[in-house]
């Protein structure tokens, strides 16, 4: 299987993780980081429900092994597409590398840049309709490029 | 003719809009009232290849996506 997951749905956090620990076990790693989302009951939602854009997400994921590889390091990731209920998970990650310090930068670099440039948009949910969470949303790398020029439009 | 689409929260349907490059095609979207509020915050990939320069070329039969900011997990 590939080494990024998506489901319908919440994970299956224990199932995942325990395969991933199975799949490298022979493969000499010192260190194994896993890093689990956890939807959180808070402001009334039920869950939260995630679109993603498949391509652009396996490029930034592929992007991603390839500087985990240069460290001696593997990354893997899963995540949900739809709905997910609150105290369920949308997003699991996990780094191996042969050395603890590497493996304890990775995964703080995979996860933060993961909420900033995956192409995953998140919405909450509350009484069944999906909105939007703009505020906790931020622009992807590269963003603003339409937007140039924008004084000769005279906007 | 290039194809756009947008992504997530943008509720729009695709359109078919006639543009020789990026720059071109950000005047066009700007004409749009639903579409002119995302434009500043948005990212751009072109047949599933995120691009950073503004100006770049169209050609017809491009597939434009136009992505708002994110946030997974």
């Amino acid at each position: 299987m590939s080494d990024m997951e998506l489901y319908e749905g919440p994970l299956n956090v224990k199932e995942i993780f325990g395969r991933w620990l199975d799949e490298e076990a022979e493969s000499n790693y010192g260190a194994y980081i896993p890093f689990v989302g956890t939807i959180r009951e808070e402001e009334g939602i039920e869950a939260l429900s995630f679109d993603i854009y498949e391509p652009i997400l396996r490029q930034w994921f592929e992007a991603w092994q390839a500087k985990a590889a240069e460290r001696g390091a593997k990354v893997k990731m899963a995540h949900s597409i739809g709905d997910v209920p609150v105290h369920t998970s949308s997003y699991i990650s996990a780094v191996f590398s042969p050395r603890r310090r590497v493996a304890l930068e990775l995964i703080e670099e995979f996860v933060e840049d993961f909420k900033a440039n995956a192409p995953i948009w998140k919405y909450d949910v509350i009484d069944g309709k999906r909105i939007y969470a703009a505020d906790r949303s931020t622009p992807m790398e590269g963003a603003g490029i339409l937007g140039i020029g924008n004084e000769e439009r005279g906007i | 003719m290039v194809k756009v689409e947008f992504l997530g929260p943008i509720a729009r349907e695709p359109m078919e809009v006639k543009a020789e490059s990026l720059a071109e095609l950000s005047k066009r979207l700007y004409d749009e009232e639903t579409i002119r509020p995302w434009l500043e915050k948005c990212a751009v990939a072109i047949n599933d290849v995120m691009v950073k320069d503004p100006n770049h070329p169209l050609k017809d039969g491009d597939r434009v996506s136009i992505l708002p900011p994110v946030c997974g997990g």
